[in-house]
């Protein structure tokens, strides 16, 4: 894990800080259908970036094109300044991009730390080292201060849905990741189970990881996003510090494309309408 | 939340005193604790090798009441272990193929495929033991890769495929063996599996080692986790659990060094090969399942196979790899039957084969939805279906209602475990 990084107030960042992912011009089509046209979009390590958009406004493409799932088909992606290629889930871990699924990615017949392992299980030859899984997993948990597990040999299917995004969350931090995404993750939680998860984003962001944060409930997203990057029917509106606007600028954002003198310019937000 | 002087101190250590979390890791260290979680684990649903272990009791006990002069008699044990072990070996392909959620109804015939295959080398080529089981364990391979490679590749859905092999495959034999033929299979080596023994001072020594290796890997993986501050069992149960395994290998063993020869003047003694054989499969299947990438990547898949293919596993080798698994263990099955009977015929791994193992693993505790099994499921439950099939035999019932009473036990195991797996729903277990 890296070390904290400058994070002044206003959420702009220093200027000659590299913002660890950076999207340029991304296009990405499913046969006729353009879903995303030419998306800028910034991340910086040690904030998070809530990452906000109706239904349809092409979220969860633009996350699986990071992830590697789905290929762009124009535009570019930089990880911490340099251009890259992800072609793969096991191209973007490569890189240190982890992504937190909103429907969570974990084995239910599996405990803990074989999820957190899953798929990189550490090995002494032919056999399953358990014995450090187990302890890594522990300490990782251990630092991200997530004391609501009774047992890291527990089944995952006897976890709270809060208990599983946190540990959907530390299997992502386990793997020293730079980036991480979490798809909407505390849709369908409890008071309680969302502060736990909103605390655990928090550190993650003040751990020194870059965090792009999908959500659409706006007292999460000002209450622990730096940035705000809203979509608009596949167009990036505004990608600011969170300082600049207000919640009800984002509303509008989301679903107008525009808020004042923010946003797709008037002439291009009626083309798309159209 | 401004200024790195707060993402300083949250990143640090954090203030003594607070509740460290894992409890039940450290506090797991008295009998009565895991007693109780035992307990909540089998209510939760989980009832893993309850019902086998008492099917294997209650009718013991029934048999034993029925025909005590003939049940319980050493003979009648070796035989049951004879008959078990095609079973047994049958099911341990399936727990690998239901683990995925998958389902190989062509298991039984591939079998017989595999064994006319052997039969036909060893009896028309004159081939060599070696060559011929070689041969049809190869053959189980490529059946598997082409069965597999149907459900991970081209994407249908195994019960049709299967169902359709399961036709195909007959004919195949059909034409090896020709209508109405049987092939005999005399070869020592092959038959020595099913009417051989090991000598009786090579059984005790196995038995011996068997349990002191069982109970070092035990020790000392439980030397280890305690060490190391993880979570493990308390010694008490470990020990209990050694003790059980020790004394159910100390039990056959005795059993099967009697004398059980039926007449006198011959000496009849000793373990049969088929339980070695069943005991080292066994070993290497659990170690498969239990301790390599490609076991934890099984349940994985069968757990939850968008999340398997989310953490960069290839859900398509895994799905190919286990058929070929179960289709290899098939060709063993068909093996160690042709062994038994002496022959091949066009029937082989028909009629009730492939029902008999599908059982076997479910009645031993692995869930026909995927994701749950052991190979230990397919010995526990496969006695359970041997000693089934044996008692029967023994109280002279007619064909009819053997398999009335077969396919009862098995929709009784599926529907335990369909019940199971409502109640973990319920309690979140």
């Amino acid at each position: 894990m890296s070390a904290p990084t400058d994070r002044p107030e206003d959420g702009t960042p220093t200027p000659e800080l590299t913002p660890t992912l950076e999207l340029r011009g991304v296009d990405k089509s499913f046969g006729a259908i353009q879903v995303l046209h030419g998306v800028n979009l910034k991340v910086y390590p040690g904030q998070v970036t809530a990452l906000v958009g109706d239904n349809g406004a092409g979220k969860s493409t633009l996350i699986k094109s990071i992830a590697g799932i789905h290929s762009i088909d124009a535009g570019e992606i930089l990880f911490e300044g340099r251009p890259v290629s992800v072609s793969g889930p096991r191209d973007a871990a490569a890189l240190g991009i982890e992504i937190v699924y909103q429907d969570l990615a974990l084995a239910d017949n599996l405990d803990v730390v074989q999820n957190m392992f899953l798929g990189r299980e550490r090995k002494n030859g032919f056999v399953l080292d358990e014995v450090s899984m187990e302890e890594a997993a522990r300490d990782t948990l251990s630092k991200l201060s997530v004391r609501t597990l009774k047992s890291v040999r527990q089944l995952v299917s006897s976890l709270s849905g809060g208990q599983r995004q946190t540990v959907a969350i530390a299997k992502a931090v386990l793997w020293e990741s730079k980036l991480v995404v979490l798809d909407e993750p505390t849709a369908a939680l409890g008071v309680a189970q969302t502060r736990q998860v909103l605390d655990l984003v928090r550190r993650l962001a003040d751990t020194g990881h870059a965090v792009v944060f999908i959500s659409h409930n706006m007292v999460d997203v000002f209450e622990i996003a730096d940035r705000v990057a809203a979509l608009y029917l596949g167009r990036m509106a505004a990608d600011i510090p969170i300082s600049e606007v207000n919640r009800s600028q984002v509303i509008e954002l989301i679903t107008a494309g525009r808020s004042g003198t923010i946003g797709i310019a008037p002439a291009e937000a009626a083309a798309v309408e159209v | 939340m401004s200024s790195n002087t707060i993402s300083q101190s949250t990143s640090a250590q954090e203030p003594g005193g607070a509740p460290s979390g894992f409890e039940a890791d450290r506090s797991a260290d008295s009998v009565g604790g895991a007693a109780r979680a035992y307990v909540d684990r089998v209510r939760g649903g989980d009832l893993g090798a309850l019902p086998a272990i008492l099917g294997i009791v209650a009718l013991g006990l029934l048999f034993f009441a029925l025909r005590p002069e003939t049940f319980l008699t050493p003979r009648n044990m070796a035989n049951l272990a004879d008959q078990a072990a095609p079973i047994i070996i049958l099911a341990m392909g399936l727990v690998f193929i239901l683990l995925l959620g998958e389902i190989d109804l062509s298991a039984g015939v591939v079998s017989g495929v595999c064994a006319a295959v052997m039969a036909k080398l060893l009896a028309d080529a004159g081939a060599p033991w070696y060559v011929s089981v070689a041969a049809a364990i190869l053959t189980g391979v490529v059946i598997g890769l082409f069965t597999g490679s149907l459900v991970g590749l081209v994407g249908i859905p195994s019960f049709v495929v299967t169902l359709a092999l399961f036709l195909g495959w007959q004919g195949f034999t059909l034409r090896l063996i020709g209508e109405g033929g049987t092939v005999a299979v005399r070869d020592p080596v092959i038959s020595a599996i099913s009417d051989k023994n090991l000598p009786v001072v090579l059984g005790w020594i196995l038995a011996l080692v068997v349990i002191a290796l069982y109970a070092a890997l035990q020790l000392n993986r439980w030397r280890t986790q305690k060490a190391k501050g993880l979570a493990h069992q308390p010694l008490a149960v470990v020990l209990i659990r050694i003790g059980v395994i020790a004394a159910v290998v100390v039990l056959v063993t005795a059993v099967l060094s009697v004398d059980r020869a039926p007449a006198p003047g011959v000496v009849l003694a000793g373990i049969p090969y088929a339980i070695p054989l069943v005991v080292i499969l066994l070993l290497a299947l659990t170690f498969l399942l239990g301790r390599t990438g490609f076991g934890r990547h099984v349940y994985a898949v069968g757990g939850n196979a968008e999340a398997a293919r989310r953490a960069g596993i290839n859900v398509t080798k895994i799905k190919v790899t286990v058929f070929v698994i179960g289709s290899s263990l098939a060709a063993i099955s068909g093996i160690v039957a042709a062994a038994r009977l002496g022959s091949v015929a066009p029937g082989s791994g028909g009629g009730n084969t492939l029902l008999y193992a599908v059982g076997a693993a479910v009645i031993g505790g692995t869930s026909l939805f995927g994701g749950r099994g052991r190979a230990r499921d397919a010995v526990l439950g496969g006695l359970v279906v041997a000693i089934i099939a044996n008692g029967l035999g023994l109280l002279g019932t007619e064909a009819y209602l053997n398999f009335i009473i077969t396919g009862g036990v098995l929709l009784l195991a599926a529907s335990v475990d369909a019940l199971a797996r409502r109640r973990a729903a319920a309690t979140g277990h």
